[in-house]
């Protein structure tokens, strides 16, 4: 098991930039979520930890050790990709020990390991049955035994979850953290679905164009989004964004949009331009018949315990998450009422999130 | 727009039964969901009603008329696929009045260009119609895929799995986009899917189809609330029921119940002190908007949603108590609904 420390990591291929000075330390033991859309540098940011990419600056280091010129055999780390290769002319026991018989280890102690590797991953009983009869789950089972038997440093995943269908997605992430929770070796993973990150990461790396945003626990990059971009990729539906003209100053305890004061937690910083963001996760908003910011219901979506509710006010569309129990008519006129304490105010130019009360006692940084 | 009615369908490809005494109405103007797993027979039972295939038994109508031997093109339908297929080299503009090109349509070019305005507005892409079809993004590409259905203005709209393969947000946003055109043009619908949250949010109505067989129809409600067995209850849901054996419960449960779900709403977490159930909590997982809680009762693993906020850790004991759960026979039947 081991501590990983990116330092100052930069990649360029020619012209473009992958990955732009990332700096972050990831625990001995801990679920690490490299999250971002496609191009956002996640993978490349992988791919030069396990060695397979040469960082143009900065450094690797692996337990203190610097690895950064080291080849990918020489790190002891086990990359788990999206498409399971596995040998199809083998069965699941030869699938699952091969990394050990090519280092030669004694047959005895390959079939102990293998016979380990499958009681992790209660894949025991398929141990002699040929690799191409088995379902998707199992074959990803089997993938993650070929790297669990090795039992290296680390595991890298670059979105082993990506080529399956919703349910099975669902029962993986499941089995992919009770594993982790059992082995408790340190991993990277690496996806582009926020549901993923959040389900199963102690911290989550939120990236977007070579560039990290946030790093933090999932409840924490949720609640305390550092950019409007975190906060439009965290969270489905994504938080509200209602745009406003005006003065933002340190000590605020409210913002006036459309003529209308909102409470906000109060502002510890000078806003410095005119243009700003008011930002509310949808179960933070409610429906009041009271409320002086009016709209119309645009529609209800049912989801079973809750519905989703979109409504068309002047400055767009806000999303509320309700009980399905409440009545929402399209075309019907609502009052929209805001969980106050929980609202993020935002600079609209550069996007970062602006200091408040809401940060006090949460460890934001 | 028009109504559609299957009347015991069955058809067979080689030794597989891919549909199965299948009947079904969809009234004119409905948005009707079939939701299942790959192979169900969601896929054959679309073009069971498009033409594309005949049933072996049972006969499909359109409008009062039976139209089981006619061929595709005299059933004034239209199909979305899950792949877009566009004409990579014409327009957004060109691909949308191709269909309404095909000779015998004879529509004069100020009416062509009328309605594939209009169906550009309604998917807004209209700033795109000049670009070629290459040149738009994979939603763009999608809507026009769509819009080419729309323009036709045909009876009934056939669509397969149509958001499959975009990214989440462009598909929740296209979700609420295809629901507010259907009602606008009161289109008829059959829609298939295998994911849940596409049946709940836009279905009037959801058929749970199974092996070829319709298992289950109702609006979303009906089928979430008050699902007729066990595998319709799974299908619905996030997270996903919790099943357990009822031996483990030692309340009251109706007579011949063998499993009982347990939903969110049917699972109060309480204090321990006092409890008649008594679970662990293994591990809380946060999804941001709520919280899973992974409880352990007597060997057996129980999801169910938290407030956020409420502090509850792993290794701490909760009491639990049920509040009117689905009771299921041996069999999966549910049983014990008059109850209700």
């Amino acid at each position: 098991m081991a501590q990983i420390r990116v330092d100052k990591l930069r990649k360029a291929f020619s012209d473009f930039v992958a990955v732009k000075d990332s700096s972050f330390t990831i625990e001995d033991g801990s679920f690490f979520v490299m999250l971002g859309p496609s191009g956002c540098g996640k993978t490349t940011t992988l791919r030069m930890i396990a060695g397979l990419e040469l960082p143009s600056e900065g450094r690797i280091l692996i337990d203190g050790d610097d690895v950064t010129l080291k080849r990918a055999a020489e790190r002891d780390i086990a990359f788990v990709f999206q498409l399971f290769a596995l040998y199809p002319h083998m069965n699941v026991a030869d699938n699952i020990g091969f990394p050990l018989k090519c280092q030669r280890v004694a047959r005895a102690e390959v079939r102990a390991q293998v016979r380990e590797a499958a009681r992790l991953l209660r894949i025991e009983h398929l141990l002699s049955s040929i690799v191409s009869g088995l379902s998707g789950g199992d074959r990803q089972r089997v993938a993650l035994g070929r790297a669990i038997v090795r039992r290296p440093k680390a595991f890298l995943m670059d979105e082993p979850l990506g080529a399956l269908d919703a349910e099975l997605r669902r029962v993986m992430i499941e089995e992919l953290r009770d594993l982790h929770d059992r082995i408790g070796a340190t991993t990277i993973y690496v996806t582009h679905d926020q549901i993923e990150a959040m389900s199963m990461a102690d911290r989550i790396a939120v990236m977007n164009h070579g560039v990290v945003e946030q790093i933090g626990a999932p409840q924490e990059v949720y609640d305390l989004p550092a950019s409007l971009f975190v906060a439009d990729f965290v969270g489905s539906p994504p938080m509200n964004f209602i745009p406003f003209e005006g003065a933002v100053r340190r000590g605020d305890k409210a913002v006036r949009i459309g003529g209308v004061n909102v409470d906000v937690p109060e502002v510890h910083e000078e806003g410095q331009a005119q243009s700003f963001v008011l930002g509310v996760r949808p179960e933070n908003v409610a429906l009041a018949d009271d409320a002086p910011i009016r709209g119309r219901v645009f529609g209800a979506e049912y989801l079973g315990t809750t519905q989703i509710v979109t409504v068309d006010i002047a400055q767009g569309q806000i999303k509320a998450r309700l009980p399905s129990t409440m009545p929402a008519r399209p075309g019907e006129t609502v009052g929209l009422a805001f969980k106050s304490p929980s609202l993020v105010l935002f600079e609209a130019a550069s996007g970062r999130a602006m200091r408040s009360a809401l940060h006090e006692g949460r460890g934001h940084g | 727009m028009a109504e559609v009615a299957l009347r015991q369908v069955s058809k067979r490809f080689g030794e597989i039964e891919a549909v199965r005494e299948l009947s079904l109405a969809i009234a004119s103007g409905e948005f009707v969901v079939l939701l299942g797993p790959t192979g169900a027979g969601k896929t054959t039972t679309l073009r069971l009603i498009a033409g594309l295939e005949r049933p072996d038994h049972g006969s499909v109508s359109i409008d009062g008329r039976d139209v089981t031997k006619e061929p595709p093109a005299a059933r004034d339908i239209a199909f979305v696929f899950q792949q877009y297929s566009l004409y990579p080299h014409l327009t957004a503009y060109e691909n949308l009045a191709f269909p309404l090109r095909a000779p015998g349509r004879r529509l004069s070019e100020a009416e062509i260009q009328k309605r594939v305005q209009d169906v550009a507005e309604l998917l807004r892409i209209s700033h795109k119609l000049g670009n070629r079809a290459t040149r738009l993004s994979g939603g763009e590409m999608q809507r026009v895929a769509i819009g080419r259905a729309l323009v036709r203005r045909p009876a009934i709209y056939l669509m397969d799995e149509p958001l499959s393969s975009l990214d989440a947000k462009l598909r929740a946003e296209l979700r609420l986009e295809l629901k507010r055109i259907q009602a606008n043009l009161g289109a008829t619908v059959l829609y298939v899917t295998h994911d849940q949250t596409e049946a709940m949010t836009m279905a009037a109505r959801i058929g749970v189809i199974r092996d070829g067989r319709l298992v289950q129809l109702g609006t979303p409600r009906e089928i979430y609330e008050s699902p007729c067995d066990l595998y319709v209850a799974t299908r619905l849901g996030s997270p996903r029921i919790n099943i357990l054996s009822a031996e483990l419960i030692p309340e009251a449960t109706p007579r011949g119940a063998a499993t009982i779900g347990v939903r969110t709403e049917h699972l109060k977490v309480t204090k321990p002190t006092g409890a008649d159930l008594v679970g662990r909590v293994r591990r809380v997982e946060h999804l941001g908007d709520q919280n899973h809680v992974h409880i352990e009762y007597r060997g057996q693993a129980l999801v169910t949603l938290a407030d956020p906020h409420r502090p509850l850790s792993a290794g701490e004991d909760v009491g639990l108590s049920l509040v009117n759960p689905l009771y299921f026979d041996s069999a999966g039947r549910r049983i014990g609904v008059a109850a209700e």
